[in-house]
């Protein structure tokens, strides 16, 4: 460490927002050539603090250097030009222009009379294509590339200067695992030159291959940096939450009930076929498989969002027809979707309208609703749930991703459903919530409900499940119960491997999808 | 917390707050420069103030409702014009004419018909089609406004009905027959906004509208509904108007969809829907007509009228996203 300049260093950085602390002197820097990881459960305080380094927030205290120069960031643009860069975790592509006018957005190369100098983009952005290894040139437009491709033309920004510090943010949120090994391979080479890289991610077993250090925020704290080939996962994770995560094997059994849900060859054009499996009451069903296989094709289908080609669905033994989340809701069926956000609240409104939101029809009295039954319903499943709220008016959009959670979730066991489906239970949702939200799944079919979690995080299916169904390509792979299930089975089978083979690379952890 | 409830506090109020500035500066402006010795607070000058908001005011509460539903309408001038031609015609028909003064309820029922049937169509369309209510809207603007022409040619359309001109210009504790028009408009749309389903499904829909679908919420009848109500609310609007002045140029109510979303906007309510206030929006329309009404009293041309409510509209804009955006920063801590 000692005689090493860091490439970027921060120093007694402190933020404050209105009644918040958002950074509490806060130190980090990062050596040239080094990948140190950034860790920490939503809130805090990481984006904050990158935010400070971009330039988007000014500190209340404390100093940013480049090298050894002392930096006031006003902007991520100059930020760039001091050589710092940022990829960030959604892409901001302009998606009907060619590779080259995104790599170059804002700093096209021109000729006289302010005419673009095509022949130079075209090269450099093939210059830039060539270091990065990719399969596509200069002219494709971004809209035809893959996600995977359209993050490399992100990372083709970064290197329009060159780079002293990069900081990826969460970049492989939407790759997958042969797609990541690309971008562990620019990693590599970024690092190879004396980039200092930052990596902000909460997929351990990323941390895990690709770092060299990994400090950890808590609450806007500085609470260490370890070095990481002399730590281990728990430790890491009882510096982010202090205390660590169960995610053991589900042991925990009751006995079932009768089957609530049964679908026969159920198919969906190209998206899934021939997919039969029963549910009983009581039971978790885990749904495991990669980006594609189907997974949230079948929730959707079994909500009425999608029209089956094909198959059957029996409730409780008889042949139901759902064509629209009207019929499924009727019939007993609900969905906790993938997207919170986008599918599964109204932001803009406040917690109890959006739990009374599929009910509040039967909620009348005379021609106006009635507050004391909405607010009765809130209460029962503010408690039941413990939902953290200052209270019913606070609007959704203000709470953490764990309590919007279980806003949806009390949302559906108000309505006394038959069937919870619940699409990536803890996307998105921080660390010391999982458990929260894991553990309300055991206790609901612990209750009687017959659930199906989708879940892209092995460690997940497997903590919560009962019984999984491993998909690949549209179909059913192969059903385990808890107890002949095993990490290496469930990889092969979630990629069509036969029995017998073994995959190249061991993959473990999260998948997702 | 206490911060976000002021801020709240100032954004439902900042219309409130715009209204009486508006009247302060116009009262003590208008010492200095008026031509008029009356006073603009003048009890009976405010009362007029009402009554002249409530035509524009009438459409506008109901354009907040398409807003917040996360909609918009264009073709509520031309229905406008379109309703009043119903009303007036319609009274000299020889089957009406017989009926004596049973002529103006039924005149009053087609020309309201005719509005909430052309709203219909708005709604039916956008509801089976899924072309944005913008477009819809847009071509029937266009279209309804054909129609006038049409049946009108270049002419106006005139009767006066002496019976519908008194019971117009009546005043009932002090108010005109059309400021009550506005203000028990004014009272039902918010009750069904604040306390129906329907209102809280239109805002949920409003807001996003694929967690409304995910709920099982019908989106399409609650666009639809919404539709017909504006279409009704415009024939409501001009039934009011035109009881009194008896006589429709195929132009009248051109803009009136502009001004309509001024006020709304005005009132808080957002473009993109899930947001907003009935009573903000009323706000808007007095606000409007204050400083129509204020400019005048000071001895403003009126060809400045609009250029000064142009750059009020765009600085409130400007003032509200200020709000926001400290709102949104806020959250992401």
């Amino acid at each position: 460490m000692t005689g090493i300049i860091p490439v970027l260093r921060l120093e007694g950085i402190v933020k404050t927002f209105p009644g918040v602390r958002a950074l509490d002197d806060v130190s980090f820097s990062v050596l040239p050539g080094e990948v140190h990881a950034l860790m920490g459960e939503n809130g805090a305080g990481k984006s904050t603090l990158m935010k400070v380094l971009g330039g988007i927030h000014q500190p209340d205290e404390g100093q940013i250097l480049i090298g050894e120069e002392p930096t006031v960031m006003t902007s991520p643009m100059q930020a760039k030009a001091k050589g710092v860069v940022f990829i960030h975790q959604e892409l901001s592509l302009a998606d009907e222009l060619s590779v080259a006018e995104n790599i170059f957005l804002g700093e096209l190369p021109l000729k006289r009379f302010g005419r673009v100098d095509w022949q130079k983009l075209y090269a450099d952005t093939d210059a830039i294509l060539n270091t990065l290894n990719v399969g596509f040139d200069a002219r494709t437009r971004v809209g035809d590339l893959s996600i995977a491709n359209q993050q490399m033309v992100e990372i083709g920004r970064a290197l329009t200067v060159d780079p002293r510090a990069v900081i990826f943010d969460e970049p492989t949120a939407s790759l997958t695992d042969a797609e990541k090994v690309v971008l562990f391979k620019v990693i590599a080479d970024l690092q190879a030159k004396g980039v200092g890289i930052i990596y902000i991610s909460h997929r351990m077993e990323e941390i895990f291959r690709i770092t060299d250090r990994i400090t950890v925020l808590r609450d806007g704290q500085y609470r260490g940096t370890l070095t990481t080939s002399q730590t281990n996962e728990d430790e890491v994770t009882q510096l982010m939450i202090g205390r660590s995560l169960d995610l053991s094997r589900n042991t925990s059994h009751h006995a079932l009930g009768d089957v609530a849900l049964e679908v026969r060859g159920l198919g969906c054009g190209a998206l899934f076929q021939d997919v039969s499996f029963a549910l009983r009451q009581g039971e978790v069903l885990g749904f495991y498989g990669l980006v594609g296989a189907g997974r949230t094709e079948i929730a959707e289908t079994l909500f009425g969002l999608r029209t089956p080609s094909a198959g059957q669905i029996l409730l409780n033994g008889e042949a139901v027809r759902i064509s629209s989340p009207i019929d499924a809701i009727r019939h007993g069926i609900s969905l906790v979707p993938e997207d919170r956000k986008n599918q599964g609240l109204v932001l803009g409104m406040n917690c109890r309208d959006n739990m009374t939101l599929p009910q509040v029809d039967d909620l009348t009295a005379g021609p106006f609703v009635s507050d004391g039954a909405e607010i009765a319903i809130f209460d029962q499943y503010r408690d039941k749930l413990d939902i953290r709220t200052p209270g019913w008016r606070q609007i959704v959009g203000n709470l953490s991703g764990g309590n919007q959670q279980k806003i949806v979730i009390g949302k559906w066991l108000s309505m006394r459903p038959q069937v919870l489906i619940v699409d990536e239970p803890t996307r998105g949702i921080d660390v010391g919530s999982k458990s929260e939200i894991h553990n309300l799944i055991r206790a609901l079919a612990a209750q009687g409900y017959a659930v199906i979690v989708i879940s892209s995080e092995m460690p997940e299916v497997l903590h919560v499940s009962d019984r999984i169904i491993a998909m690949f390509a549209g179909r059913v792979m192969r059903e385990f119960t808890s107890d002949e299930v095993t990490e290496d089975n469930l990889i092969q089978a979630i990629s069509g491997i036969g029995d017998g083979k073994v995959m190249k690379e061991p993959v473990s952890g999260q998948m997702h999808g | 917390m206490t911060r976000a409830r002021y801020r709240d506090a100032l954004k439902h109020g900042a219309i409130w707050a715009f209204i009486l500035v508006e009247l302060a500066f116009f009262s003590i402006a208008g010492e200095y420069l008026s031509v008029s010795d009356k006073a603009f607070m003048d009890f009976d000058n405010m009362l007029l103030l009402l009554k002249q908001s409530a035509p524009i005011g009438i459409i506008a509460l109901g354009m907040t409702i398409i807003m917040i539903n996360g909609n918009i309408d264009l073709s509520v001038g031309a229905t406008y014009a379109l309703s009043a031609i119903v009303l007036l015609d319609s009274m000299t028909w020889p089957a009406l004419q017989a009926m004596g003064d049973w002529a103006i309820p039924l005149a009053w029922g087609l020309a309201l018909m005719t509005g909430a049937v052309l709203g219909a169509i708005n709604g039916l369309i956008v509801w089976k089609t899924g072309v944005d209510a913008f477009i819809v809207t847009l071509g029937s603007m266009l279209g309804y406004r054909g129609l006038v022409f049409m049946i009108n040619g270049e002419q106006p359309t005139s009767h006066l009905n002496w019976t519908l001109v008194d019971f117009a210009e009546a005043q009932f504790l002090g108010l005109h027959t059309a400021t009550w028009f506005l203000l028990l408009t004014a009272l039902a749309l918010w009750l069904m906004m604040t306390r129906t389903v329907h209102g809280r499904n239109a805002y949920a829909i409003g807001n996003n509208r694929e967690a409304a679908v995910n709920a099982g919420i019908r989106v399409g009848p609650h666009m639809m509904w919404n539709f017909v109500l504006i279409g009704f609310l415009a024939a409501l609007s001009a039934v009011v108007f035109y009881s009194e002045s008896g006589s429709v140029n195929p132009n009248d109510g051109m803009l009136f969809e502009l001004w309509a979303v001024t006020a709304v906007v005005l009132g808080g309510t957002k473009l993109t829907g899930g947001y907003g206030s009935i009573i903000s929006t009323l706000g808007g329309v007095i606000a409007i007509q204050l400083l129509r009404k204020g400019l005048g009293h000071i001895g403003a041309a009126t060809e400045t009228v609009n250029l000064v409510i142009g750059l009020i509209l765009i600085a409130v804009l400007l003032l509200d996203r200020q709000l926001n955006r400290k709102g949104k920063e806020e959250l992401k801590i």
